[in-house]
């Protein structure tokens, strides 16, 4: 009798006891003060917040927590956050992680701890490719999307030779030298490159360069506050006006707002997101921006989606604990306002739709933020690479 | 065509006006910081975010009171220079007597407030203003394309400059100033408001800042931080300068212009340390720069 009631009790236990210190701790870590402080920043921190609010702020009986930090753009920096939350903070996963050179550091150090990280912020395909991780998943975007999108749309329209602008960092080669695949499959030409320290102010040296290169495309492979400036100072040097396009590769809704339409029309650009697309997404966009004060972009909408991803893993495992969490992310289709009929590829990225884009004139902007006409749906396998070609080792 | 080391001469030509133009926003932030340190003993490491605060207050000029480009150059800086006057007269010239470190901490930490507080209001993309009706267009000069805003910049800039330059080392309250610093006890014993000198100077070297700010508001994107990515540099220009000497700041922050426009074209990726290269160099062969005078 004794030894029966015994074991209930400890077959009792362990609903809560899965759970790690009691809590399931998030960790937003990003850019909050530098170049990409609108691509991610602290808007991401609230759309975290908003998911886990929709979630009910609990998982598995135990309390939702979530923590943020700026990493500046420093791989080290980041690297000692993550590891203080890992260590003495109790955190159980990290997200965000804008920057690739941060991304490539924190899922490369969380290996080590053994503990999952998310990346909505990160561009270059290398999270899910030759540095791939049980235990790294790649959420929102990457280069190879970026570059199949604008770069394959702009080619089919005659833009078939090209000069690059590139940021002197992982993330820029990474976004150059796919769309130049993309360009030279599709029977274009890379006349040119110029790489640019991370945040310019000043382009015009490298614009004028590409400009005296004839290419029919400039190819802007930076992001942020660097590709505002770009496109700011390329109207200046009379470049679009003499012919030559632009193509922002890396350029979310965040950035169009702040460049303003009037200097942003008619770029061509791939989100995997955009809140005026369909009823739900506008809801979530409305919700979003009664927070914030601005409409989500990707990242935003992709950190939502990828929060509440992990607390459906960690509900389905009955567990905090990050193999049997990593095993749900990988076996779950991924379906909400972000993702539809989303799966996730052994190498731990999410393979979804994206979306190519043209920036409308100011005249056809009916309500602010209402920026994009939708151009086309490029479907997730094509979007996104095939997991078996994405040169992860653990892809048998 | 011609070319130099491998690149046609004219585009050669376009980069060296590229450089001038660069040196332009150069030689007037760090005029501004020679004429601080020079006088106050201060290093402003706040003239950053007074180049940003003066960006900041011609949009808001422009989209709040439908001040337009013209008047917000005479403006934003008096603006500018006004609220450095007071910052001056309630905080910053309690440090002068400490050792000048504090003077440095100070403005560093209200440049980190003034950046935060735009930041939190305005995100890190900022805003765009556009250039005055009568600067757009731009001008073919054979070897390049010419924005006439940015012509604008440089002859503006050399202006202001000039007039810096002449108000200090040639005019009597350029004499009071330079002897205030000198020997402020003596200059004070003459009846003259050292005081008032000196949160003049400060308003003058922020004014400055803030002009600059206007200048560059058409070209780069209003942005809490467009300051701070161009403060180190111009410290750098100081420095190459000779700390505290006006003639040297001008000309080094138009030559180093030149210099970082140079290495965009023949080693891109090194532009934003060639700088800072050179600065090494100098400190080295001439620890006062190139127009200090050998202590």
């Amino acid at each position: 009798m004794h030894k029966i009631l015994l074991t209930t009790a400890v077959m009792a236990v362990p609903a809560m006891a899965e759970v790690s210190d009691g809590k399931v701790k998030i960790g937003i870590l990003n850019d909050q003060s530098g170049v990409y402080a609108d691509f991610g920043g602290k808007n991401s921190v609230e759309a975290a917040k908003m998911a886990i609010e929709d979630f009910g702020g609990k998982v598995l009986d135990a309390p939702i927590e979530l923590v943020s930090a700026d990493h500046q753009n420093k791989p080290d920096i980041a690297s000692n956050i993550a590891r203080q939350w890992y260590d003495t903070d109790q955190v159980d996963t990290i997200m965000d992680l804008t920057t690739s050179s941060v991304g490539l550091a924190v899922q490369a150090l969380s290996l080590d701890k053994k503990k999952i990280t998310i990346n909505t912020g990160a561009a270059t395909t290398d999270l899910t490719g030759k540095a791939c991780t049980p235990y790294g998943f790649h959420w929102a975007y990457d280069t190879h999307m970026l570059a199949v999108g604008t770069g394959g749309a702009l080619v089919k329209e005659g833009g078939d030779s090209w000069f690059f602008l590139t940021a002197d960092y992982a993330f820029g080669y990474s976004l150059e030298e796919q769309t130049s695949n993309v360009v030279k499959e599709h029977g274009g030409t890379v006349v040119g490159t110029v790489r640019h320290p991370l945040a310019t102010t000043d382009f015009s040296s490298f614009l004028l360069q590409a400009q005296s290169s004839g290419a029919k495309v400039i190819g802007l492979a930076n992001a942020g506050l660097d590709t505002q400036n770009a496109i700011k100072q390329a109207a200046e040097f009379g470049i679009t006006a003499g012919g030559q396009k632009l193509a922002a590769l890396l350029f979310s809704i965040a950035e169009v707002h702040g460049l303003g339409v009037e200097a942003a029309q008619g770029l061509t650009l791939t989100e995997s997101f955009y809140w005026n697309r369909n009823p739900e997404s506008a809801a979530f966009g409305k919700r979003f921006f009664e927070r914030t004060g601005a409409m989500p972009n990707m990242v935003h909408a992709g950190t939502y989606s990828a929060v509440t991803q992990y607390l459906k893993a960690v509900q389905a495992a009955g567990t905090d604990e990050t193999e049997a969490v990593a095993k749900k992310l990988h076996e779950m289709p991924v379906d909400d306002v972000f993702a539809q009929g989303g799966k996730v590829g052994p190498n731990g990225r999410l393979i979804k739709d994206a979306y190519l884009m043209e920036v409308k004139a100011p005249a056809d902007v009916k309500e602010d933020w209402d920026y994009y006409k939708v151009l086309a749906t490029i479907p997730g396998d094509q979007a996104f690479l095939d997991p078996a070609k994405s040169g992860c080792p653990l892809v048998k | 065509m011609t070319m130099i080391f491998g690149v046609p001469l004219q585009a050669l030509m376009g980069q060296l006006l590229v450089g001038l133009i660069n040196g332009s926003f150069y030689a007037l932030l760090s005029l501004g910081l020679a004429i601080i340190f020079g006088l106050l003993r201060v290093i402003n490491f706040a003239h950053g975010a007074q180049y940003m605060l003066g960006a900041f207050a011609a949009l808001l000029l422009l989209t709040v009171g439908g001040v337009n480009y013209w008047f917000a150059l005479i403006l934003a800086p008096l603006i500018v220079g006004l609220f450095a006057a007071v910052i001056e007269r309630t905080m910053l010239s309690r440090l002068y007597k400490l050792d000048p470190l504090y003077g440095l901490l100070f403005t560093f930490g209200l440049a980190l407030a003034i950046e935060g507080t735009f930041r939190y209001f305005y995100g890190a993309s900022g805003k765009p203003y556009a250039p005055p009706p009568q600067l757009t267009g731009a001008v073919n000069l054979g070897f390049m394309f010419l924005p006439v805003y940015r012509g604008w910049v440089v002859i503006a800039s050399l202006a202001v400059c000039i007039a810096s330059w002449v108000l200090i080392e040639k005019t009597k309250l350029g004499a009071y100033l330079r002897a205030a610093t000198e020997n402020p006890v003596l200059v004070q014993a003459f009846g003259v408001n050292v005081p008032l000198l000196l949160t003049l100077t400060y308003a003058l070297g922020a004014g400055l800042a803030a002009f600059a700010g206007v200048l560059a508001a058409p070209v780069y994107q209003v942005s809490p931080l467009m300051g701070s990515n161009l403060i180190i540099i111009v410290f750098a220009v100081v420095v190459v300068g000779g700390m505290g000497s006006i003639l040297g700041a001008i000309v080094t922050g138009y030559l180093l212009g030149v210099v970082e426009g140079l290495t965009k074209v023949f080693y891109p990726e090194a532009s934003n340390i060639v700088i800072f290269v050179i600065m090494a160099i100098v400190l080295i062969l001439r620890p006062a720069g190139l127009f200090g005078k050998e202590a």
